[in-house]
């Protein structure tokens, strides 16, 4: 609390605004070869087989996360800058975990995603229009309860009085 | 309420003359500085979530069609996304060198330097859209277009491979769009130092659009491994 006020005092003598970044640029020029580097692990690890799609898509997620670490820190300042900056930053990944995990989570208790009348990509020309009378997506007609059928439904049902 | 404006106003002036840039409704530059950088901040958050949606979408696609995600990627020449990659992590660098150059110029002795440094981060931006242009006149020229206009009959076609090139357009498409808007961001931060209107005291701008730059940098570090690298 005590440095952060000597640091307003600081910028209101107007001297040094941007001191936090007055630590020299170097240290930037390591992150970038770092990425750099890190860059090629991921194109060498994706050519080697690590037992499953799975671990492989774990292992250059984990070193795009590393990177991903690298720019926000550094070059996006986090590590220096105001905790509320990096709290936004975080609690926006926290809920896009959220977002994917549960979306995951529901396609995975399902066999086929697409709609069951699907028959190939959509045409939106061939599409009827919203305001026409055919209806979007007509219900799949059962043979056996169709109109034409109905004698055969009523023979059933005709039986049963009879008791 | 005028008395104590003035109060304010006579301790202002002790210290130093009102900066040009200085909005009238910051008590100080660093509370304005700190209200924009929040303010980019939650930019960017909605920024993530934009381009959230399409890795979550791509996500589940993968998972349900592996097979035509890993034949579609086939097409993806791994070389142009790597040196891609290395033109925007050099122009991450340079960017932040603007922000540095910017935060320690004191009184307009390094505006070469912040010129010199957004000049190059603009040139490694336009590197990459020139790399992103052959990549997609391939696409174009093979029939490897998202949806119904997939039009693509080579020997290694597998059902559903438009849905990977539906993710591979929509999500470097959007991405590209942020690189042309921060290629206009840059070139504007360009104009204006060349006014010589950024100094240690006042750097906001170069501050912020150094953030979003990143930040597209970012993306793309989750883009490259998913869309080239897939095995």
């Amino acid at each position: 609390m005590s440095t952060s006020h000597a640091h307003a005092e600081h910028n209101a003598h107007g001297h040094d605004h941007g001191h936090d970044h007055a630590h020299g640029w170097k240290g930037y020029l390591y992150i970038l070869l770092a990425l750099l580097v890190l860059t090629v692990i991921t194109v060498g690890a994706s050519r080697i087989n690590f037992g499953s799609p799975a671990a492989n898509v774990v292992i250059a997620m984990t070193i795009a996360t590393i990177k991903a670490s690298l720019v926000a820190l550094f070059f996006m300042h986090l590590k220096d800058d105001k905790a509320i900056n990096g709290l936004i930053f975080v609690s926006t990944l926290l809920f896009l975990g959220v977002f994917l995990g549960f979306c995951l989570i529901d396609a995975d208790s399902r066999d086929d995603i697409r709609p069951a009348t699907y028959k190939g990509p959509v045409d939106a020309k061939a599409m009827p229009l919203l305001n026409s009378e055919a209806p979007v997506f007509a219900p799949q007609v059962d043979p056996r309860k169709a109109p034409g059928a109905k004698p055969h439904g009523e023979g059933e049902h005709g039986g049963a009085p009879a008791h | 309420m005028s008395q104590s404006h003035d109060a304010a106003l006579a301790e202002h002036g002790e210290h130093h003359e009102h900066h040009p840039f200085h909005q009238h409704h910051f008590a100080t530059m660093e509370q304005q500085f700190d209200a924009s950088k929040i303010g980019m901040w939650l930019f960017l958050a909605t920024e993530i979530l934009l381009f959230g949606g399409l890795f979550v979408g791509y996500g589940i696609m993968q998972a349900k069609h592996g097979e035509a995600f890993f034949a579609g990627h086939h097409h993806l020449d791994w070389k142009m996304g790597a040196v891609n990659t290395c033109f925007l992590l050099i122009s991450s660098f340079t960017m932040v060198m603007a922000v540095w150059a910017s935060s320690t110029n004191k009184a307009g002795e390094k505006k070469g330097q912040i010129l010199g440094y957004l000049g190059l981060t603009l040139l490694c931006a336009a590197g990459f859209m020139v790399v992103k242009y052959f990549e997609y006149e391939h696409k174009f020229h093979d029939g490897l277009l998202p949806g119904k206009f997939f039009s693509y009959t080579g020997p290694d076609v597998v059902p559903n491979m438009f849905m990977f090139f539906s993710f591979y357009f929509m999500m470097t498409g959007l991405h590209g769009f942020h690189v042309l808007g921060g290629m206009g961001a840059i070139a504007f931060l360009m104009f204006r130092a060349a006014k010589g209107d950024y100094t240690s005291s006042y750097y906001t701008p170069v501050d912020l659009v150094g953030l979003y730059w990143h930040l597209v940098d970012l993306i793309w570090i989750y883009l490259f491994p998913l869309l080239y690298l897939i095995s």
